[in-house]
């Protein structure tokens, strides 16, 4: 039953995967590309990590998708401004090195699958729970996890500083409508 | 045996989601209608019986379906379509986790009422709903309408800025309850109102609830259909029934939120001050009393409707109305009066407890929820609408960092207390 679900899901993110990169509309690429997270988000959940597939589906298909689309909607580029299709050296490369790519998988599938280390019972008890992940993220990876997040705290405070007109070139420079301090007072 | 019940638990429980809808949908003209002083809808009938009104929501679906389907000029037709179907079945699959009563025990027999049993429990929630914004987003966009684009935009913003608020809001809950699961999260409040969480975390509680309000796009958080800015938002193309999953989807989204902050802050399924081992021990008890008071108020209801009767009122059939309502119950209560005031029953079967118990519950929950749904309209028809900056700066400013703040506080008394 679940080896079914799992080629359902398989099919589907691999179609919607070779879907982002050939469709030519942007907005049709994202939709397929949240089509794509969402049913790896299914794979995850029949492989029994719950709590990764709802991570997975919250946060990337749910609201980083949606930034995405967001800034799509804004830009709406018209057809014209899209890029058109023509044949490159680097395309040629890329399709060979691709096509080389799949038949050493296809041909190395049979020896590559080995089968997974054998897991401990107390990881088997908790695997891909809430629990698990919970403990394994502020016990014995709690120094990277907390890295991280301070990592995109300083992306974050780097992409106001850089979006925001700097303080100084304002006082500086007054609008010529009547200057930004009456503006804002507005 | 197994796969029997879930599946009827997979049909019934989006049924009851989708049944409350006309219901809403007939208590929000009923609602809008005496905020305003004034009667609501009250001129359609079948053979002159009215019901209050709720006839008209079945010349609604009549009109509904017979409309023409629009397609407006420039439209992308396949997102045009999908939208509305999004909206709709994003807020019906939610309600897989909510659990609608205890688990039912009879001897070896185990049952949970709802559909899946999820490790994640609330998290599986978030992240369905999250989903949700995509219908709107892309009727917005397929429209080829500005005003559609706009509320789009709108939607999308809101929905991801009081998203956050939403999920942290919550944490302060899996703190005190030790669990994601909704089904122990209800178990931890007990059936004593005040250890409910809407008392032991009333912050995290108005924090949710407003933030479930702009997670639904109801006023004061309605900028993305904002009638007097946008004309109607994102769905101002949309006609005939691909308008009407967009005007379900709104109730169904009220219905789901009722339900997950019923679950999460006002005890769920527990009957107030009775836990399931206590009803299921004194089920003769409880059966018999229900059923002397539900004879005694139907019957009352029936004198009540009976009293409205008055010849000539409206000189057609509709005059009749309150006695084909009226005398049946007023039979159906001397009925159940005499069989619940001259027998005592005792020596019930074994399952009788337990499904007593079971549908007592249910009852319970779902009273919860229509009360709920009742301050939602409430709600609408007394507040007016934000304005666009202020929604910004009152979610992130304001919401976020008292969620932070309830979660410090909890943490600190969670430490302090053993």
């Amino acid at each position: 039953m679940s080896l079914i679900f799992f080629y359902i899901f398989a099919t589907f993110s691999v179609v919607s995967a070779l879907l982002v990169i050939s469709f030519r509309n942007t907005l049709s690429c994202a939709i397929a590309l949240v089509a794509t997270l969402f049913s790896v988000a299914c794979l995850f959940a029949l492989l029994g990590a719950h709590f990764l597939a709802a991570m997975q589906v919250l946060v990337y298909a749910g609201a980083v998708m949606v930034l995405f689309i967001f800034v799509i909607m804004l830009l709406n580029l018209g057809r014209e401004q899209l890029l058109k299709i023509h044949m490159s050296f680097l395309g040629v490369v890329g399709i060979l090195c691709g096509t080389y790519l799949g038949v050493f998988l296809a041909l190395r599938l049979g020896t590559l699958s080995k089968p997974f280390p054998e897991l401990t019972p107390s990881q088997v008890s908790d695997y891909g729970t809430v629990h698990g992940v919970g403990q394994l993220l502020f016990g014995d990876y709690l120094i990277p996890f907390e890295l991280t997040s301070f990592l995109l705290l300083v992306a974050i405070v780097g992409a106001i500083t850089l979006s925001s007109p700097s303080p100084v070139r304002r006082w500086r420079t007054p609008s010529p409508a009547g200057g930004e301090g009456k503006k804002e007072r507005l | 045996m197994e796969i029997l019940t879930s599946l009827i638990k997979a049909i019934l429980i989006p049924v009851v989601v989708l049944n409350f809808i006309p219901l809403l949908i007939w208590m929000e003209r009923k609602g809008a209608a005496y905020f305003q002083d004034r009667r609501g809808p009250n001129r359609a009938n079948i053979f002159g019986v009215r019901l209050g009104g709720m006839i008209h929501n079945l010349a609604d679906v009549i009109k509904l379906i017979t409309k023409e389907e629009f397609f407006p000029a420039g439209a992308n037709r396949f997102y045009f379509v999908l939208a509305p179907f999004i909206v709709l079945f994003i807020y019906i699959i939610t309600t897989a986790v909510i659990p609608f009563a205890d688990e039912l025990k009879v001897g070896d027999f185990v049952m949970s009422f709802r559909v899946a049993d999820l490790n994640v429990g609330v998290l599986y929630i978030f992240s369905m709903a999250s989903l949700a914004v995509y219908g709107i987003m892309l009727a917005g966009w397929s429209s080829n309408n500005k005003y559609s684009l706009l509320g789009g935009l709108r939607a999308s913003s809101q929905m991801i800025s009081y998203e956050i608020t939403l999920s942290l809001s919550v944490v302060s809950l899996f703190m005190v309850a030790g669990s994601v699961d909704l089904n122990e999260i209800v178990r931890n409040q007990t059936a004593n109102i005040f250890s409910w969480n809407i008392i032991r975390q009333p912050l995290a509680f108005l924090l949710f609830l407003v933030a479930s309000f702009a997670e639904t796009n109801r006023t004061p958080f309605d900028l993305p259909e904002g009638e007097s800015e946008l004309v109607a938002g994102y769905h101002v193309e949309y006609s005939s029934m691909k308008f009407a999953l967009f005007f379900m989807g709104e109730y169904a989204a009220i219905v789901v939120a009722s339900a997950v902050i019923v679950s999460l802050f006002l005890g769920g399924w527990q009957v107030p001050f009775l836990a399931t081992t206590t009803l299921i021990d004194n089920t003769p008890l409880l059966l018999n009393l229900f059923g002397k008071v539900f004879s005694i108020f139907s019957i009352f209801a029936g004198l009540f409707l009976i009293t409205k009767f008055k010849k000539k009122k409206y000189r057609d059939a509709r005059d009749y109305e309150v006695l084909t309502l009226g005398i049946p119950a007023i039979l159906v209560g001397v009925g159940a009066g005499l069989f619940f005031f001259t027998h005592y029953l005792h020596d019930l079967p074994a399952w009788a407890g337990p499904v007593f118990t079971a549908t007592l519950q249910i009852l319970v929950f779902l009273t919860k929820i229509f009360l709920f749904c009742f301050f939602f309209i409430w709600v609408r028809w007394t507040l007016p609408r934000f304005r666009y900056d202020q929604l910004m700066s009152f979610g992130w400013k304001g919401m976020l960092p008292l969620a932070l703040f309830n979660i410090f506080v909890t943490g600190i008394f969670l430490l302090v207390k053993p």
